[in-house]
């Protein structure tokens, strides 16, 4: 093997510290080195914490020496950095806890402690999830690995350029509405979002609780699936995660596609999606069709009004949950002379430009006289999205779709904008709305050579459907086996 | 659908946050614009249609009651801007 060791991907690292050809401190060696060459021009990480990550894998190490194993033993991951660990300050992107350091971890990262992993550190991310690009962090834009000038997505572009630029073997992502798929749409890496309640939410500081779900950006769906098994199922911490059981999702890796059948939305095939993109995707289903899958033709009709239906549902939870930000229990306090003026001082400080914008859109269409008209609609139109979906289920296993109508764009092309920065979301959060699953999968590149991503979606828990068609297609093609090129040195 | 500055305003202090002038004239314009954008929604006929807060099955889940350890003072007010004798300090609230 002539790959370097922050190469590897999990199942290669987990096979060469099991056939003891390398420690996990050799891995975590070569990963801090690869953070310290390339992340000054990527910056992926918000918070490093390599004198702990080389302890976890010192530990590693020394229970692996004992003759134990673990699922994870000694791989090094990235979180997002709305994910609270225990002593690691967490700041979701947000100067308002920017030396909040909590006192317990988030279910989804404790199950990954537990399987052995080492933290490598925490990830840009918009501030508190609310973005596509990564330019809301209230610290600095993560750059696309694959063209430096361009965002990564978002909002968990620290995690999918920490992927593509390898920086870590692989880091979970949160998404709300699309924020781990377009990451990894943008940065040509596996992104999976599994359906709503089979990863606890505790711990995830809150944006949108109905719609929010901890999910992974991996270098290829074998990994994602691994990562998925371990992490998934019922925490009593969150009374929204499903109480059902949890498989190995990596036996669903079959390869296997006859008589799978793959619907193909009208909706999602519009214009303004970018040529190269649609010839993509398109191509890619022409793949799954040749591995013996069935192409049906379906319809999503309310597809159109996700988007205004997204961002009055989601803006008006974030209003609810960012209440909480309020200067007296943690985060930034202004020291104002009134407890009335330090809360609209604390927050009016402490808070950036998008999270305001979108804590004024929720708390307007809470309020008295118009949340019957945008609020309760919302809501009401939520549920003929959600139906959309049942029905299709009803026709085939899953749906294909792009992941976004472009590939990545200029960093500040869309800053001053917000719809336009919204129109991003337009093929992601229609999943989020249904509370189902889906993964992107890269399945090409355009004429400047950013990579596209393949969107499949499949019903509530329908993660191994998801994952056995996004691993077939991707095991049918190299896709997963180009690499972005960095600058490397000295930023 | 317009929102005026003062409508904005009014927004502002339900969700507590002090705006400078020119973040309100801002916020007047982009939430009038994405507001806009959503009243395509009302063209759609819900008349019929139960609202979805909720995706999941699941209603009134119970937790066991059992005790169970929680965090201690010192660590629940570790992030705390202000404290004083193992509470939170906050200005007096009916001194208005």
């Amino acid at each position: 093997m002539n790959k370097a060791l922050y190469e590897l991907t999990i199942h290669e690292a987990l096979a060469g510290m099991r056939a003891g050809d390398f420690t996990a401190v050799d891995l975590t060696q070569s990963l801090i080195e690869r953070i310290a060459q390339v992340d000054g021009h990527v910056k992926a990480y918000l918070t490093l914490t390599a004198e702990q990550a080389l302890a976890q894998a010192e530990a590693a190490d020394a229970r692996r020496a004992a003759g134990e194993d673990a699922p994870l033993l000694g791989i090094p991951l990235a979180i997002k950095d709305v994910l609270c660990t225990a002593g690691v300050r967490t700041t979701c992107g947000s100067r308002i806890l920017e030396n909040f350091v909590p006192p317990y971890t988030a279910t989804a990262v404790q199950r990954l402690a537990s399987a052995g992993i080492v933290m490598l550190g925490k990830t840009n991310t918009d501030e508190f999830a609310m973005g596509s690009s990564t330019e809301n962090s209230g610290y600095f834009t993560t750059h696309n690995p694959w063209d430096l000038d361009r965002v990564p997505g978002g909002s968990s572009g620290g995690s999918g350029a920490a992927v593509a630029a390898q920086v870590a073997l692989a880091a979970l992502g949160t998404d709300t509405g699309g924020s781990v798929r377009l990451p990894a749409s943008y940065c040509g890496v596996v992104g999976l979002k599994p359906s709503y309640g089979r990863v606890s939410r505790y711990g995830l500081i809150a944006y949108g609780s109905s719609l929010d779900q901890v999910g992974v950006l991996a270098k290829d769906v074998r990994d994602a699936a691994l990562i998925l098994t371990v992490m998934a199922g019922h925490d009593a911490h969150d009374s929204t995660s499903m109480p059902a059981p949890v498989p190995d999702y990596r036996q669903a890796l079959t390869g296997d596609v006859r008589r799978l059948r793959v619907g193909l939305p009208q909706e999602y095939f519009i214009a303004g999606v970018q040529p190269e993109v649609e010839a993509a995707v398109r191509a890619a289903i022409d793949t799954l069709a040749r591995l013996g899958a069935e192409i049906v033709p379906i319809s999503l009709p309310n597809t159109d009004k996700a988007l205004p239906v997204y961002y009055l549902v989601a803006t008006a939870e974030a209003s609810a949950n960012l209440a909480r930000f309020d200067g007296v229990r943690y985060g930034f306090s202004a020291g104002a002379e009134s407890i009335l003026e330090n809360y609209r001082a604390s927050r009016g400080q402490g808070f950036g430009a998008e999270v305001k914008r979108r804590i004024m859109l929720g708390a307007y269409a809470l309020s008295a006289g118009y949340y019957d008209a945008y609020y309760l609609k919302a809501q009401q139109v939520r549920t003929l999205i959600k139906q959309d979906f049942e029905r299709a289920f009803a026709q085939v296993d899953v749906i294909a779709s792009p992941v976004a109508p472009t590939t990545a764009f200029r960093i500040g092309e869309k800053a001053d904008d917000p719809l336009a920065m919204y129109l991003s979301d337009v093929f992601t959060i229609t999943l989020n709305l249904a509370g189902m699953c889906g993964i992107s999968v890269p399945c090409g590149f355009d004429d400047a050579g950013l990579p596209i991503g393949l969107q499949l979606m499949g019903p509530h828990l329908g993660e191994e459907t998801v994952l056995r068609a996004a691993h077939a297609y991707e095991q049918a093609t190299a896709w997963h086996t180009h690499w972005a090129q960095p600058i490397v040195g000295e930023a | 659908m317009h929102l005026t500055i003062d409508e904005v305003r009014h927004v502002a202090e339900l969700a507590k946050l002090r705006l400078s002038e020119a973040e309100l004239a801002l916020y007047a314009e982009q939430l009038s614009a994405i507001l806009e954008y959503a009243a395509s929604l009302q063209q759609v006929d819900t008349s019929h249609v139960a609202p979805t807060p909720y995706v999941l099955p699941l209603v009134n889940v119970m937790a066991v009651d059992a005790p169970a350890p929680s965090l201690d003072n010192d660590t629940a007010l570790r992030n705390a801007p202000d404290q004083a004798e193992g509470f939170f300090r906050v200005r007096a609230v009916f001194e208005e």
